[in-house]
Protein backbone atom coordinates (compact mmCIF):
# COMPACT_ATOMS: atom_id res chain seq x y z
CA UNK A 1 0.00 0.00 0.00
CA UNK A 2 1.29 3.69 -0.80
CA UNK A 3 2.29 5.94 1.64
CA UNK A 4 -0.05 9.33 2.29
CA UNK A 5 1.59 12.04 0.08
CA UNK A 6 1.51 15.13 2.47
CA UNK A 7 4.38 17.63 3.03
CA UNK A 8 2.88 18.76 6.21
CA UNK A 9 4.76 15.31 7.93
CA UNK A 10 7.80 17.81 7.89
CA UNK A 11 5.85 19.59 11.07
CA UNK A 12 6.24 15.68 12.56
CA UNK A 13 10.06 15.49 11.60
CA UNK A 14 11.07 18.82 12.59
CA UNK A 15 11.49 18.38 16.51
CA UNK A 16 13.89 15.34 15.30
CA UNK A 17 15.93 17.54 12.99
CA UNK A 18 16.45 20.38 14.98
CA UNK A 19 17.69 18.06 17.76
CA UNK A 20 19.92 16.60 16.03
CA UNK A 21 21.37 19.35 13.48
CA UNK A 22 22.45 21.33 16.45
CA UNK A 23 24.53 18.85 17.52
CA UNK A 24 25.85 17.57 14.39
CA UNK A 25 26.03 20.34 11.48
CA UNK A 26 28.57 22.93 13.53
CA UNK A 27 30.90 20.59 14.49
CA UNK A 28 31.05 19.01 11.36
CA UNK A 29 31.57 22.56 9.46
CA UNK A 30 34.12 23.12 12.00
CA UNK A 31 35.56 19.85 11.53
CA UNK A 32 35.76 20.67 7.94
CA UNK A 33 37.19 24.24 8.18
CA UNK A 34 40.06 22.69 10.20
CA UNK A 35 41.01 20.25 7.29
CA UNK A 36 41.09 23.16 4.86
CA UNK A 37 43.64 25.35 7.18
CA UNK A 38 46.64 25.34 9.03
CA UNK A 39 46.11 26.07 12.37
CA UNK A 40 49.11 28.27 14.47
CA UNK A 41 47.03 29.30 17.12
CA UNK A 42 43.91 31.70 17.98
CA UNK A 43 43.62 33.95 14.70
CA UNK A 44 46.89 32.57 13.09
CA UNK A 45 45.46 30.48 10.77
CA UNK A 46 46.36 29.63 6.39
CA UNK A 47 44.02 28.21 3.80
CA UNK A 48 46.35 25.35 2.37
CA UNK A 49 43.19 23.60 0.53
CA UNK A 50 43.57 19.78 0.11
CA UNK A 51 47.33 19.73 1.17
CA UNK A 52 46.04 17.96 4.34
CA UNK A 53 44.30 15.04 2.39
CA UNK A 54 47.38 14.84 -0.05
CA UNK A 55 49.06 13.93 3.03
CA UNK A 56 46.69 11.86 4.89
CA UNK A 57 46.15 9.97 1.83
CA UNK A 58 49.48 9.25 0.88
CA UNK A 59 50.57 8.32 4.70
CA UNK A 60 51.29 4.90 4.39
CA UNK A 61 50.74 4.03 8.41
CA UNK A 62 46.97 5.07 7.71
CA UNK A 63 46.84 2.31 4.74
CA UNK A 64 48.20 0.13 7.08
CA UNK A 65 45.65 0.65 9.73
CA UNK A 66 42.91 0.93 7.59
CA UNK A 67 43.33 -2.69 5.77
CA UNK A 68 43.66 -4.09 9.59
CA UNK A 69 40.92 -2.10 10.41
CA UNK A 70 38.91 -3.89 7.17
CA UNK A 71 40.25 -7.27 8.40
CA UNK A 72 38.73 -6.60 11.72
CA UNK A 73 35.45 -5.42 10.53
CA UNK A 74 34.70 -7.64 8.26
CA UNK A 75 36.07 -10.67 10.62
CA UNK A 76 33.52 -9.37 12.96
CA UNK A 77 30.67 -9.19 10.69
CA UNK A 78 31.52 -13.04 9.54
CA UNK A 79 31.50 -14.09 13.20
CA UNK A 80 29.06 -12.09 14.87
CA UNK A 81 26.09 -12.05 12.49
CA UNK A 82 25.62 -15.87 12.28
CA UNK A 83 26.95 -16.50 15.90
CA UNK A 84 24.04 -14.25 16.78
CA UNK A 85 21.32 -15.59 14.47
CA UNK A 86 22.35 -19.12 15.75
CA UNK A 87 22.12 -18.32 19.35
CA UNK A 88 18.30 -16.38 18.81
CA UNK A 89 17.42 -19.57 17.32
CA UNK A 90 18.50 -21.80 20.17
CA UNK A 91 16.92 -19.33 22.24
CA UNK A 92 13.94 -20.46 24.83
CA UNK A 93 10.76 -19.01 23.65
CA UNK A 94 8.59 -18.47 26.53
CA UNK A 95 8.80 -19.00 30.25
CA UNK A 96 11.33 -17.74 32.87
CA UNK A 97 14.06 -19.30 30.87
CA UNK A 98 13.57 -16.61 28.23
CA UNK A 99 13.38 -13.97 30.60
CA UNK A 100 16.40 -14.83 32.21
CA UNK A 101 18.19 -15.43 29.53
CA UNK A 102 17.46 -12.53 27.65
CA UNK A 103 18.47 -10.06 30.87
CA UNK A 104 22.13 -12.51 31.32
CA UNK A 105 22.66 -11.87 27.43
CA UNK A 106 22.34 -8.20 27.87
CA UNK A 107 24.95 -7.92 30.28
CA UNK A 108 27.80 -7.21 28.39
CA UNK A 109 26.32 -4.66 26.26
CA UNK A 110 25.91 -2.77 29.55
CA UNK A 111 28.99 -2.20 30.89
CA UNK A 112 31.40 0.95 30.06
CA UNK A 113 33.36 0.66 27.03
CA UNK A 114 37.02 1.18 28.69
CA UNK A 115 35.54 -1.05 31.43
CA UNK A 116 35.27 -3.92 29.24
CA UNK A 117 39.03 -3.85 28.13
CA UNK A 118 40.24 -3.39 31.57
CA UNK A 119 38.46 -6.74 32.93
CA UNK A 120 39.77 -8.15 29.90
CA UNK A 121 43.41 -7.37 30.78
CA UNK A 122 42.89 -9.14 33.99
CA UNK A 123 40.67 -12.32 32.73
CA UNK A 124 43.56 -12.94 30.12
CA UNK A 125 46.67 -12.32 32.56
CA UNK A 126 48.14 -15.74 32.60
CA UNK A 127 49.01 -15.68 36.56
CA UNK A 128 45.57 -14.07 37.60
CA UNK A 129 43.20 -13.94 35.11
CA UNK A 130 40.84 -16.90 34.26
CA UNK A 131 41.40 -16.95 30.36
CA UNK A 132 45.19 -16.82 30.59
CA UNK A 133 45.63 -19.43 33.45
CA UNK A 134 43.35 -21.91 31.48
CA UNK A 135 45.15 -20.96 28.04
CA UNK A 136 48.66 -21.19 29.69
CA UNK A 137 47.82 -24.62 31.32
CA UNK A 138 47.13 -26.26 28.07
CA UNK A 139 50.61 -25.75 27.09
CA UNK A 140 50.87 -22.63 25.44
CA UNK A 141 52.36 -19.73 25.95
CA UNK A 142 49.85 -17.11 25.36
CA UNK A 143 50.55 -13.67 25.43
CA UNK A 144 48.71 -10.69 24.07
CA UNK A 145 51.18 -7.98 25.60
CA UNK A 146 54.34 -9.40 23.23
CA UNK A 147 52.61 -11.81 20.02
CA UNK A 148 50.60 -10.05 17.62
CA UNK A 149 48.51 -13.08 16.09
CA UNK A 150 47.90 -13.34 20.02
CA UNK A 151 46.88 -9.69 20.77
CA UNK A 152 44.25 -10.09 17.88
CA UNK A 153 42.86 -13.49 18.78
CA UNK A 154 42.27 -11.79 22.50
CA UNK A 155 40.88 -9.09 20.70
CA UNK A 156 38.24 -10.72 18.35
CA UNK A 157 37.11 -12.45 21.56
CA UNK A 158 36.52 -9.81 23.53
CA UNK A 159 34.99 -7.95 20.71
CA UNK A 160 32.38 -11.41 19.94
CA UNK A 161 31.78 -11.55 23.77
CA UNK A 162 30.99 -8.12 24.02
CA UNK A 163 28.63 -7.65 20.68
CA UNK A 164 27.48 -10.81 19.53
CA UNK A 165 24.55 -10.10 22.03
CA UNK A 166 23.67 -7.38 20.28
CA UNK A 167 22.86 -9.22 16.90
CA UNK A 168 21.17 -12.02 19.53
CA UNK A 169 18.42 -9.72 20.59
CA UNK A 170 17.73 -7.90 17.70
CA UNK A 171 17.35 -11.47 15.96
CA UNK A 172 15.54 -13.12 18.92
CA UNK A 173 12.90 -10.00 18.71
CA UNK A 174 12.67 -10.44 14.76
CA UNK A 175 11.89 -14.12 15.56
CA UNK A 176 9.44 -13.57 17.83
CA UNK A 177 7.36 -10.82 15.49
CA UNK A 178 7.06 -14.16 13.00
CA UNK A 179 3.15 -15.58 12.88
CA UNK A 180 2.62 -18.99 14.15
CA UNK A 181 0.78 -19.49 11.35
CA UNK A 182 3.76 -19.51 8.79
CA UNK A 183 4.98 -22.44 10.92
CA UNK A 184 2.20 -24.31 10.73
CA UNK A 185 2.08 -24.07 7.02
CA UNK A 186 5.53 -25.20 6.55
CA UNK A 187 5.04 -28.06 8.80
CA UNK A 188 2.16 -29.11 6.70
CA UNK A 189 4.24 -28.44 3.84
CA UNK A 190 6.93 -30.96 5.39
CA UNK A 191 9.23 -28.12 4.63
CA UNK A 192 12.90 -28.90 6.51
CA UNK A 193 14.32 -26.93 9.34
CA UNK A 194 17.00 -25.57 6.99
CA UNK A 195 13.87 -24.79 4.25
CA UNK A 196 11.61 -23.25 7.17
CA UNK A 197 14.97 -20.89 8.28
CA UNK A 198 15.98 -20.32 4.76
CA UNK A 199 12.30 -19.33 3.07
CA UNK A 200 10.92 -18.05 6.11
CA UNK A 201 12.22 -17.08 9.16
CA UNK A 202 15.20 -15.14 7.30
CA UNK A 203 13.00 -13.02 4.88
CA UNK A 204 10.97 -12.03 8.01
CA UNK A 205 14.39 -10.89 9.83
CA UNK A 206 15.69 -8.91 7.23
CA UNK A 207 15.07 -5.43 9.14
CA UNK A 208 16.12 -6.54 12.28
CA UNK A 209 19.34 -8.02 10.26
CA UNK A 210 19.62 -4.50 8.65
CA UNK A 211 20.11 -2.46 11.65
CA UNK A 212 22.18 -5.15 13.18
CA UNK A 213 24.46 -5.46 10.57
CA UNK A 214 24.64 -1.49 9.98
CA UNK A 215 25.16 -0.79 13.89
CA UNK A 216 27.85 -3.66 14.21
CA UNK A 217 29.53 -2.46 10.84
CA UNK A 218 29.56 1.38 12.13
CA UNK A 219 30.27 0.46 16.04
CA UNK A 220 33.92 -1.95 14.64
CA UNK A 221 34.64 0.58 12.19
CA UNK A 222 34.77 3.00 14.89
CA UNK A 223 36.14 1.00 17.67
CA UNK A 224 38.51 2.89 19.88
CA UNK A 225 38.20 2.23 23.97
CA UNK A 226 38.34 -1.47 24.08
CA UNK A 227 41.63 -2.22 22.22
CA UNK A 228 43.13 0.94 23.31
CA UNK A 229 42.66 -0.10 27.18
CA UNK A 230 43.55 -3.84 25.71
CA UNK A 231 46.52 -3.75 23.88
CA UNK A 232 47.13 0.18 23.50
CA UNK A 233 47.07 -0.60 19.64
CA UNK A 234 50.18 -2.71 20.12
CA UNK A 235 52.31 -4.80 20.41
CA UNK A 236 54.19 -2.86 17.43
CA UNK A 237 50.89 -1.56 15.50
CA UNK A 238 49.51 -5.07 15.22
CA UNK A 239 46.11 -3.82 16.45
CA UNK A 240 46.54 -0.27 15.84
CA UNK A 241 42.89 0.26 14.16
CA UNK A 242 42.12 3.40 12.69
CA UNK A 243 40.78 5.71 15.53
CA UNK A 244 43.62 4.63 17.64
CA UNK A 245 45.91 5.92 14.74
CA UNK A 246 44.07 9.12 14.32
CA UNK A 247 43.77 10.00 18.19
CA UNK A 248 47.62 9.77 18.09
CA UNK A 249 47.92 12.35 15.17
CA UNK A 250 45.01 14.32 17.07
CA UNK A 251 45.72 14.28 20.86
CA UNK A 252 49.53 12.98 20.52
CA UNK A 253 51.05 15.13 17.83
CA UNK A 254 48.46 17.94 17.92
CA UNK A 255 48.44 18.02 14.15
CA UNK A 256 44.75 19.66 14.20
CA UNK A 257 44.45 20.10 9.89
CA UNK A 258 45.06 16.43 9.30
CA UNK A 259 43.59 14.90 11.75
CA UNK A 260 40.53 16.54 10.43
CA UNK A 261 41.36 15.64 7.19
CA UNK A 262 41.67 12.15 7.92
CA UNK A 263 38.43 12.21 10.12
CA UNK A 264 36.23 13.41 6.71
CA UNK A 265 38.08 10.50 4.79
CA UNK A 266 37.05 7.90 7.98
CA UNK A 267 33.60 9.31 8.06
CA UNK A 268 33.60 9.56 4.66
CA UNK A 269 34.03 5.39 4.29
CA UNK A 270 31.89 4.35 6.95
CA UNK A 271 29.21 6.35 4.49
CA UNK A 272 30.26 4.57 1.73
CA UNK A 273 30.13 1.20 2.95
CA UNK A 274 26.92 2.04 5.11
CA UNK A 275 24.96 3.01 2.06
CA UNK A 276 25.98 0.01 -0.22
CA UNK A 277 25.13 -2.64 2.95
CA UNK A 278 21.90 -0.43 2.99
CA UNK A 279 20.89 -0.73 -0.39
CA UNK A 280 21.81 -4.22 -1.26
CA UNK A 281 20.14 -5.32 2.46
CA UNK A 282 16.74 -3.35 1.21
CA UNK A 283 17.15 -4.95 -2.28
CA UNK A 284 18.04 -8.90 -1.64
CA UNK A 285 15.69 -11.13 -2.19
CA UNK A 286 12.84 -8.43 -3.35
CA UNK A 287 12.03 -10.61 -6.55
CA UNK A 288 10.92 -14.16 -5.32
CA UNK A 289 8.23 -15.05 -3.53
CA UNK A 290 9.59 -14.58 0.29
CA UNK B 1 18.35 -32.50 26.60
CA UNK B 2 18.50 -31.60 22.22
CA UNK B 3 21.39 -30.79 21.16
CA UNK B 4 20.42 -27.05 20.91
CA UNK B 5 19.87 -26.64 24.56
CA UNK B 6 23.28 -28.14 25.13
CA UNK B 7 24.85 -25.56 22.43
CA UNK B 8 22.94 -22.49 24.35
CA UNK B 9 23.75 -23.53 27.67
CA UNK B 10 27.41 -23.88 26.54
CA UNK B 11 27.02 -20.14 24.77
CA UNK B 12 25.39 -18.63 28.29
CA UNK B 13 28.34 -19.93 30.61
CA UNK B 14 31.17 -18.62 28.55
CA UNK B 15 28.87 -15.15 28.24
CA UNK B 16 29.46 -15.41 31.94
CA UNK B 17 32.53 -15.96 32.48
CA UNK B 18 34.41 -12.94 32.23
CA UNK B 19 31.38 -11.08 34.13
CA UNK B 20 31.74 -13.74 37.25
CA UNK B 21 35.36 -13.03 37.11
CA UNK B 22 34.82 -9.27 37.60
CA UNK B 23 32.04 -10.67 40.33
CA UNK B 24 34.42 -12.61 42.00
CA UNK B 25 37.39 -9.93 41.87
CA UNK B 26 34.87 -7.65 43.42
CA UNK B 27 34.62 -9.13 46.46
CA UNK B 28 38.15 -9.94 47.12
CA UNK B 29 41.27 -7.43 48.13
CA UNK B 30 43.50 -6.48 45.81
CA UNK B 31 46.46 -7.71 47.46
CA UNK B 32 44.25 -10.97 47.57
CA UNK B 33 43.58 -10.42 43.78
CA UNK B 34 47.00 -9.82 42.35
CA UNK B 35 48.20 -12.15 45.16
CA UNK B 36 46.96 -15.44 43.88
CA UNK B 37 45.15 -17.57 41.79
CA UNK B 38 41.83 -18.38 42.82
CA UNK B 39 38.14 -19.47 41.11
CA UNK B 40 36.10 -18.11 44.05
CA UNK B 41 36.79 -15.69 46.33
CA UNK B 42 37.99 -17.32 50.13
CA UNK B 43 37.65 -15.00 52.08
CA UNK B 44 35.07 -12.57 50.62
CA UNK B 45 34.77 -9.07 51.80
CA UNK B 46 32.55 -6.39 50.85
CA UNK B 47 34.93 -3.52 51.56
CA UNK B 48 35.21 -2.38 47.87
CA UNK B 49 31.33 -1.67 47.56
CA UNK B 50 31.39 -0.21 51.15
CA UNK B 51 33.98 2.54 49.79
CA UNK B 52 31.98 3.21 46.58
CA UNK B 53 28.37 3.88 48.52
CA UNK B 54 30.13 5.41 51.12
CA UNK B 55 32.34 8.16 49.33
CA UNK B 56 30.36 10.36 47.50
CA UNK B 57 32.97 10.87 44.48
CA UNK B 58 32.10 7.15 43.44
CA UNK B 59 28.32 7.49 44.48
CA UNK B 60 27.56 10.68 42.70
CA UNK B 61 29.41 8.97 39.33
CA UNK B 62 26.29 6.75 39.55
CA UNK B 63 23.87 9.21 40.16
CA UNK B 64 25.31 11.94 37.18
CA UNK B 65 25.19 8.43 34.52
CA UNK B 66 21.72 8.17 35.56
CA UNK B 67 20.52 11.64 35.26
CA UNK B 68 21.51 12.17 32.17
CA UNK B 69 20.81 8.52 30.79
CA UNK B 70 16.90 9.46 31.77
CA UNK B 71 16.80 12.69 30.31
CA UNK B 72 18.32 11.29 26.96
CA UNK B 73 15.64 8.52 26.81
CA UNK B 74 13.06 10.44 27.27
CA UNK B 75 14.00 13.10 24.91
CA UNK B 76 15.43 10.35 22.17
CA UNK B 77 11.85 8.60 22.47
CA UNK B 78 9.64 12.25 22.79
CA UNK B 79 11.36 13.56 19.61
CA UNK B 80 11.86 10.02 17.90
CA UNK B 81 8.05 9.15 18.20
CA UNK B 82 6.18 11.72 15.60
CA UNK B 83 9.10 11.64 13.41
CA UNK B 84 8.78 7.62 13.32
CA UNK B 85 4.89 8.19 12.23
CA UNK B 86 5.72 10.39 9.62
CA UNK B 87 8.34 7.87 7.87
CA UNK B 88 6.11 5.19 8.90
CA UNK B 89 2.92 6.95 7.07
CA UNK B 90 3.72 9.85 4.98
CA UNK B 91 5.46 10.21 2.02
CA UNK B 92 7.55 13.86 1.88
CA UNK B 93 9.96 15.79 0.08
CA UNK B 94 13.39 14.41 1.22
CA UNK B 95 12.05 11.82 3.14
CA UNK B 96 14.31 8.50 2.07
CA UNK B 97 17.16 10.71 2.25
CA UNK B 98 16.31 12.62 5.95
CA UNK B 99 16.19 9.00 6.81
CA UNK B 100 19.42 7.67 5.93
CA UNK B 101 21.38 11.33 6.90
CA UNK B 102 20.05 10.39 10.51
CA UNK B 103 21.63 7.54 10.35
CA UNK B 104 25.17 8.70 9.54
CA UNK B 105 25.24 10.83 12.68
CA UNK B 106 26.52 7.22 14.28
CA UNK B 107 28.96 7.27 12.03
CA UNK B 108 31.35 10.06 12.57
CA UNK B 109 35.16 9.30 14.17
CA UNK B 110 34.81 11.01 17.68
CA UNK B 111 38.25 11.66 18.74
CA UNK B 112 38.16 14.93 16.45
CA UNK B 113 34.80 15.66 16.56
CA UNK B 114 35.42 16.34 20.92
CA UNK B 115 37.07 20.07 20.35
CA UNK B 116 34.15 21.42 18.10
CA UNK B 117 31.32 20.21 20.64
CA UNK B 118 33.20 21.28 23.58
CA UNK B 119 33.32 24.69 21.73
CA UNK B 120 29.80 24.62 20.77
CA UNK B 121 27.84 23.36 24.45
CA UNK B 122 30.84 26.27 25.81
CA UNK B 123 28.76 28.93 23.67
CA UNK B 124 25.82 27.87 25.13
CA UNK B 125 26.95 27.50 28.77
CA UNK B 126 26.17 24.07 29.10
CA UNK B 127 29.28 22.17 29.67
CA UNK B 128 29.06 20.47 32.91
CA UNK B 129 25.63 20.05 32.99
CA UNK B 130 23.59 16.56 32.87
CA UNK B 131 21.75 18.33 29.95
CA UNK B 132 24.64 18.95 28.06
CA UNK B 133 25.46 15.30 28.26
CA UNK B 134 22.35 14.24 27.19
CA UNK B 135 21.63 16.43 24.32
CA UNK B 136 24.85 15.27 23.03
CA UNK B 137 23.81 11.79 23.12
CA UNK B 138 20.46 12.15 20.78
CA UNK B 139 23.17 12.49 17.96
CA UNK B 140 23.48 8.75 17.92
CA UNK B 141 20.22 7.68 20.11
CA UNK B 142 17.97 10.04 18.47
CA UNK B 143 18.62 8.20 14.91
CA UNK B 144 18.36 4.79 16.09
CA UNK B 145 15.33 5.40 18.38
CA UNK B 146 13.47 6.75 14.65
CA UNK B 147 14.52 3.49 13.02
CA UNK B 148 13.49 1.09 15.61
CA UNK B 149 10.76 2.62 16.14
CA UNK B 150 9.39 3.41 12.40
CA UNK B 151 9.68 -0.68 11.90
CA UNK B 152 6.94 -1.10 14.85
CA UNK B 153 4.78 1.54 13.68
CA UNK B 154 4.99 0.29 10.05
CA UNK B 155 3.76 -3.05 11.30
CA UNK B 156 0.54 -1.44 12.58
CA UNK B 157 -2.25 -1.06 10.16
CA UNK B 158 -3.23 1.98 8.98
CA UNK B 159 -6.58 1.31 8.71
CA UNK B 160 -6.60 1.61 12.52
CA UNK B 161 -5.48 5.43 11.98
CA UNK B 162 -8.11 5.76 8.74
CA UNK B 163 -10.85 4.44 10.70
CA UNK B 164 -9.76 7.04 14.14
CA UNK B 165 -10.01 9.89 11.98
CA UNK B 166 -13.34 9.25 10.14
CA UNK B 167 -14.53 8.56 13.91
CA UNK B 168 -13.71 12.56 14.14
CA UNK B 169 -10.01 12.04 16.24
CA UNK B 170 -7.65 14.88 16.05
CA UNK B 171 -3.86 14.08 15.57
CA UNK B 172 -2.50 14.78 18.70
CA UNK B 173 -5.36 12.97 20.68
CA UNK B 174 -4.97 9.51 18.14
CA UNK B 175 -1.79 9.60 18.51
CA UNK B 176 -1.54 9.75 22.16
CA UNK B 177 -4.71 7.48 23.35
CA UNK B 178 -4.93 4.79 20.69
CA UNK B 179 -1.73 4.72 18.55
CA UNK B 180 1.21 4.87 21.27
CA UNK B 181 -0.21 2.71 23.60
CA UNK B 182 -0.87 0.15 20.27
CA UNK B 183 3.39 0.39 19.80
CA UNK B 184 4.05 0.03 23.55
CA UNK B 185 6.70 -2.51 23.23
CA UNK B 186 8.17 -0.98 20.76
CA UNK B 187 8.74 1.91 22.88
CA UNK B 188 10.40 -0.48 25.84
CA UNK B 189 12.15 -2.03 23.04
CA UNK B 190 13.68 1.43 22.14
CA UNK B 191 13.96 2.69 25.83
CA UNK B 192 16.27 -0.17 26.43
CA UNK B 193 18.76 0.53 23.54
CA UNK B 194 18.79 4.34 24.13
CA UNK B 195 19.23 3.60 27.58
CA UNK B 196 22.24 1.21 27.05
CA UNK B 197 23.89 3.25 24.39
CA UNK B 198 24.11 6.26 26.33
CA UNK B 199 25.03 4.63 29.26
CA UNK B 200 28.41 2.97 28.07
CA UNK B 201 29.53 6.32 26.05
CA UNK B 202 32.45 7.57 27.46
CA UNK B 203 34.39 10.28 25.07
CA UNK B 204 31.68 12.45 24.87
CA UNK B 205 30.17 12.30 28.56
CA UNK B 206 34.21 12.62 29.81
CA UNK B 207 34.34 16.13 27.34
CA UNK B 208 31.54 17.81 28.27
CA UNK B 209 31.71 17.49 32.65
CA UNK B 210 34.16 18.19 34.78
CA UNK B 211 32.68 17.39 38.41
CA UNK B 212 29.11 18.40 38.52
CA UNK B 213 27.94 16.09 35.75
CA UNK B 214 30.97 13.60 35.61
CA UNK B 215 29.75 9.83 34.21
CA UNK B 216 30.68 7.08 36.43
CA UNK B 217 32.89 5.54 33.47
CA UNK B 218 35.33 8.78 34.08
CA UNK B 219 35.18 8.31 37.98
CA UNK B 220 36.25 4.96 37.48
CA UNK B 221 39.34 5.77 35.43
CA UNK B 222 40.55 6.85 39.13
CA UNK B 223 41.19 3.72 40.44
CA UNK B 224 44.48 3.81 38.43
CA UNK B 225 47.15 5.13 40.63
CA UNK B 226 50.73 5.41 41.07
CA UNK B 227 51.01 1.59 42.90
CA UNK B 228 48.76 0.40 40.00
CA UNK B 229 45.45 -0.19 39.39
CA UNK B 230 42.77 -0.94 42.72
CA UNK B 231 41.46 -3.98 40.67
CA UNK B 232 39.03 -4.80 43.45
CA UNK B 233 37.32 -1.78 43.50
CA UNK B 234 37.17 -1.47 39.72
CA UNK B 235 35.78 -4.76 39.69
CA UNK B 236 33.20 -3.45 42.27
CA UNK B 237 32.44 -0.71 40.49
CA UNK B 238 31.84 -2.56 37.09
CA UNK B 239 29.67 -4.56 38.84
CA UNK B 240 27.42 -1.79 39.74
CA UNK B 241 27.38 -0.33 35.73
CA UNK B 242 25.33 -3.13 34.65
CA UNK B 243 23.05 -2.93 37.76
CA UNK B 244 20.71 -0.44 36.29
CA UNK B 245 20.83 -1.48 32.68
CA UNK B 246 20.04 -5.03 34.19
CA UNK B 247 17.12 -3.76 35.50
CA UNK B 248 15.47 -1.88 32.55
CA UNK B 249 15.82 -4.59 30.42
CA UNK B 250 14.04 -6.99 33.04
CA UNK B 251 11.02 -4.39 32.80
CA UNK B 252 10.74 -4.42 28.97
CA UNK B 253 11.64 -7.76 28.94
CA UNK B 254 7.74 -9.25 28.41
CA UNK B 255 8.61 -7.00 25.25
CA UNK B 256 10.95 -7.90 23.86
CA UNK B 257 10.12 -11.59 24.34
CA UNK B 258 6.15 -11.50 22.80
CA UNK B 259 4.91 -7.65 22.40
CA UNK B 260 7.53 -7.77 19.25
CA UNK B 261 4.25 -9.67 17.79
CA UNK B 262 3.82 -6.70 15.49
CA UNK B 263 6.81 -5.39 15.13
CA UNK B 264 9.86 -5.91 12.13
CA UNK B 265 12.12 -3.79 14.65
Amino acid sequence: MDKWKDNKAWFLVLPVFILVAFSAIIPLMTVVNYSLQDIFGPGQRVFVGTEWFQEVLSDKRLHDALWRQFLFSGLVLLIEMPLGILIALMMPKKGWAASVSLVLIALPLLIPWNVIGTIWIIFTRPDIGLFGAAINSLGTAFDHTARSSDAWITLMLMEVWHWTPLVVLLAYAGLRAIPEAYFQAAKIDGASTWATFWYIQLPKMRGVLTIALLLRFMDSFLIYAEPFVLTGGGPGNATTFLSIYLVKIAVGQFDLGPAAAFSLVYFLIILLFSWLFYQVLQNVGKGEKA
Amino acid sequence: MKKRTVFFIIYMILLMLPIYWMLNMSLRTNADILGSFSLYPKNITFANYMKIFTDSSWYNGYINSIIYVTLNTMISLVAALPAAYAFSRYNFIGDKHLFFWLLTNRMAPAAVFLLPFFQLYSTFGLIDTHIAVAMAHCLFNVPLAVWILEGFMSAVPREIDETAFIDGYKFPRFFLTIFVPLIRSGIGVTAFFCFMFSWVELLLARTLTTTDAKPIAATMTRTVSATGLDWGLLAAAGILTIVPGALVIWFVRNNLAKGFAMGRV
